[in-house]
């Protein structure tokens, strides 16, 4: 399953990339692209793990930016 | 932003008139100092703070903040005030920037409709475009963009596509053309009936490449985020050693010196200005092709475009225009109209290119009357009876078949021998003809140093060769049967370099396998073909190969921006490193190391979105 997200706020491009590092690594995640340019987040990841991994990724956004809101594209 | 921007220029007065209106009150000249540093840096200490209770370190607020807070404590107060004040300049300019290119490369990508007017009834409504259905009838008014794919019923007018190709000569539409969704409308008003829905028409899946354009990341970038990684940690953790190691160790050397040459680390560490650049440069490139009508799938394929080495072309509807058309008619006993209209007679059953060549070389109304007895044979040609004639046309396999003696002499095109009751009566070449600016093509190649040009074909290999020769290609290969084509491509790849790149252009029609094997797969043609779109990694929306020139020329101005922005980054940034811990440099070269460098990124950056004199 892909899901599309937008991240308002998105200003800095180190975080960017330290949120696509960690959203990679989360259980179940296939690819995860953060791109800074057009702040869009792309999670491909297994259908029954979805749940759990935007749960997730939610938190990740918030800690490494908190300025950062995640939105459903 | 704004709010940040009222903070810096209040901080910024406070601390330039205590700089320039010295006091000899130095309780007061503290004072001074950090009112201007609370207002100015208060929120990023702030946030430092809130980020380590949540346990993230290293990020660039709490760098910021040790560093400022740490020329306090050894009463560099100026340094300590100037450091934050220029660092959120840095920042403060940096976004600005980044959004400033986002919005450019939106309003490049201003397309969208709003609305479509449909006709219901004797009324026009205005209907968002999701909601129209194939079948329903729109009105399009002069000025207007055409909302979804469609064809005309009734009206005249000019197209814009402009938007879509970066071609701006209009296109004339009447009854019965097609129109594509994102063109505008000129002048007249049209009324068309709907072929497609919204999130099928061409202006969605245009936007929707755009959009997820650099998904895909080039090499230059991961290199980046991946350097980012470990250098911010180890210029911290050397920082730390130059604190305390040192003033232990050497003797008469002093902690505020050494402290002061960490704290320069510290700011310079900061990996934002390395890391913001290098997609911004890639992302106005994508942005900068889009504008010429050339769409760049990712950013790695942008990157890899620079790297060709060689080019491979498919010829028909690639070079060559994919249109037959009648090129000679030689009659032998008769005259050439008769010869003419008996071939178009003869032929007139069948769809076949060629038959449609004839037909519109023709170019008279045929009565299906006049024609009997038509027997095609597969691979030869076709019978037919034309008014009581026998009439035999096809290529010199038909005529051996049938012992007819035919010209012989070498003919380049694709021939028709006719006989009209069993005596031969001449031949008629059709052949397909080389795109304007074509030759134009491979030239520019050539002068952006591509090593070689091939051009694969289905065709004969006279055909081929001839086509070839006027383009001043390097290599052909004829004859060639779809499966061909992609083991063509396997034994070009092993004529290139390691790191040389090889690009197939095609039209996306029939040569999706090869477009997906070569390292960069381009289509023309774009605009209307959704196989095309899908197929490539770098779409040219218009027919013109010289684009493929342009995109590469875009591709290397792109690539060049990027190194430079990365080899000026790093050693600016190694040189400062090496100065502040000999002492040789103070905290105002630090900032300069990160500010300065990241505003000049960023504006050389910029750069790669103008692709005007490309």
């Amino acid at each position: 399953m892909k899901k599309t997200f937008r991240l308002e706020g998105l200003e800095c491009a180190n975080c960017a990339a330290k949120m696509e590092k960690a959203i990679n690594e989360l259980d179940g995640v296939k690819e995860a692209t953060v791109n800074f340019m057009t702040t869009k987040l792309v999670i491909e990841g297994e259908d029954e793990k979805m749940p759990v991994i935007i749960e997730a990724t939610e938190k990740i956004v918030k800690k490494i930016e908190s300025d950062v809101v995640m939105k459903k594209a | 932003m704004n709010n940040r921007l009222k903070r810096i220029i209040a901080g910024g007065i406070i601390f330039a008139a205590t700089m320039i209106l010295k006091t000899d009150n130095e309780l007061l000249e503290l004072a001074l100092y950090l009112i201007s540093y609370i207002i100015v840096g208060g929120d990023v200490v702030l946030k430092a703070i809130k980020n380590i209770l949540k346990g993230k370190v290293f990020d660039e607020n709490f760098l910021m903040s040790v560093a400022t807070i740490g020329a306090f404590f050894i009463g560099e107060y100026p340094e300590g005030v100037a450091v934050m004040l220029f660092y959120l300049v840095g920042e403060t300019f940096q976004s600005y920037a980044v959004d400033k290119s986002r919005k450019s490369i939106a309003s490049l990508m201003d397309i969208r409709p709003d609305y479509a007017n449909v006709k219901r009834g004797d009324e026009l409504v205005k209907t968002d475009p999701d909601e129209v259905k194939i079948g329903d009838i729109i009105v399009i008014k002069a000025g207007e963009k055409i909302p979804l794919d469609g064809k005309v019923i009734e009206g005249n007018s000019m197209v814009d596509t402009s938007a879509l190709t970066g071609e701006s000569v209009p296109r004339e539409i009447t009854a019965g053309s097609d129109i594509l969704s994102g063109c505008i409308n000129i002048n007249g008003v049209i009324t068309a009936e709907v072929t497609k829905e919204f999130g099928e028409s061409t202006v969605s899946k245009i936007l929707d490449l755009v959009e997820n354009a650099s998904s895909k990341k080039s090499n230059s970038e991961q290199f980046i985020t991946k350097f980012a990684r470990y250098y911010t940690p180890v210029v911290v953790i050397i920082a730390a050693i130059l604190a305390i190691v040192p003033p232990l160790v050497i003797e008469g050397a002093t902690f505020s010196d050494w402290v002061y040459r960490a704290l320069a680390f510290l700011v310079v560490s900061c990996p934002c200005a390395l890391v913001v650049s290098i997609p911004l440069s890639f992302f106005g490139g994508i942005g900068g092709a889009s504008r010429t009508g050339i769409l760049v799938k990712g950013s790695n394929y942008l990157e890899a475009l620079a790297q060709t080495e060689i080019v491979v072309f498919d010829k028909t509807g690639t070079l060559t225009k994919g249109v037959f058309n009648v090129q000679e008619v030689h009659a032998e006993g008769i005259s050439k109209e008769e010869l003419l209209e008996l071939t178009a007679y003869a032929e007139s059953y069948s769809n076949h290119p060629i038959s449609l060549s004839l037909k519109r070389a023709y170019d008279k109304d045929i009565d299906n009357g006049h024609i009997s007895d038509v027997e095609e044979i597969s691979g030869h040609g076709v019978n037919a009876i034309v008014d009581g004639k026998k009439v035999s046309a096809g290529n010199f396999r038909l005529m051996e078949k049938m012992d007819i003696p035919y010209y012989k002499g070498e003919l380049i095109g694709t021939v028709v021998h006719v006989a009209v009751d069993n005596v031969y009566a001449g031949y008629i070449i059709i052949a397909d003809e080389v795109k304007a600016d074509s030759a134009q093509a491979i030239r520019d190649l050539k002068e952006a140093n591509i090593k070689q040009t091939v051009m694969l074909t289905g065709d004969t290999k006279n055909v081929g060769t001839k086509v070839a020769r006027d383009l001043g290609l390097d290599k052909v290969y004829a004859e060639l049967l779809p499966g061909d084509k992609v083991e063509k491509l396997e034994e070009l790849f092993s004529q290139k370099s390691a790191k040389g790149k090889l690009a197939f252009v095609g039209d996306g029609i029939n040569d999706a396998p090869v477009l997906a094997r070569a390292d960069i797969g381009i289509a023309m043609g774009g605009l209307g073909s959704d196989a095309a779109i899908e197929a490539a990694d770098i779409v040219i929306m218009t027919d013109e190969p010289s684009k493929i020139a342009t995109a590469i020329k875009i591709s290397q101005k792109t690539l060049k921006i990027a190194h430079q922005n990365i080899g000026f980054s790093l050693s600016v940034k190694a040189v400062v490193l090496v100065l502040s811990a000999l002492g040789l440099a103070t905290l105002w070269e630090a900032v300069f190391a990160d500010v300065g460098v990241t505003i000049i990124a960023v504006l050389n950056a910029f750069r790669a979105l103008n692709v005007k004199k490309i």
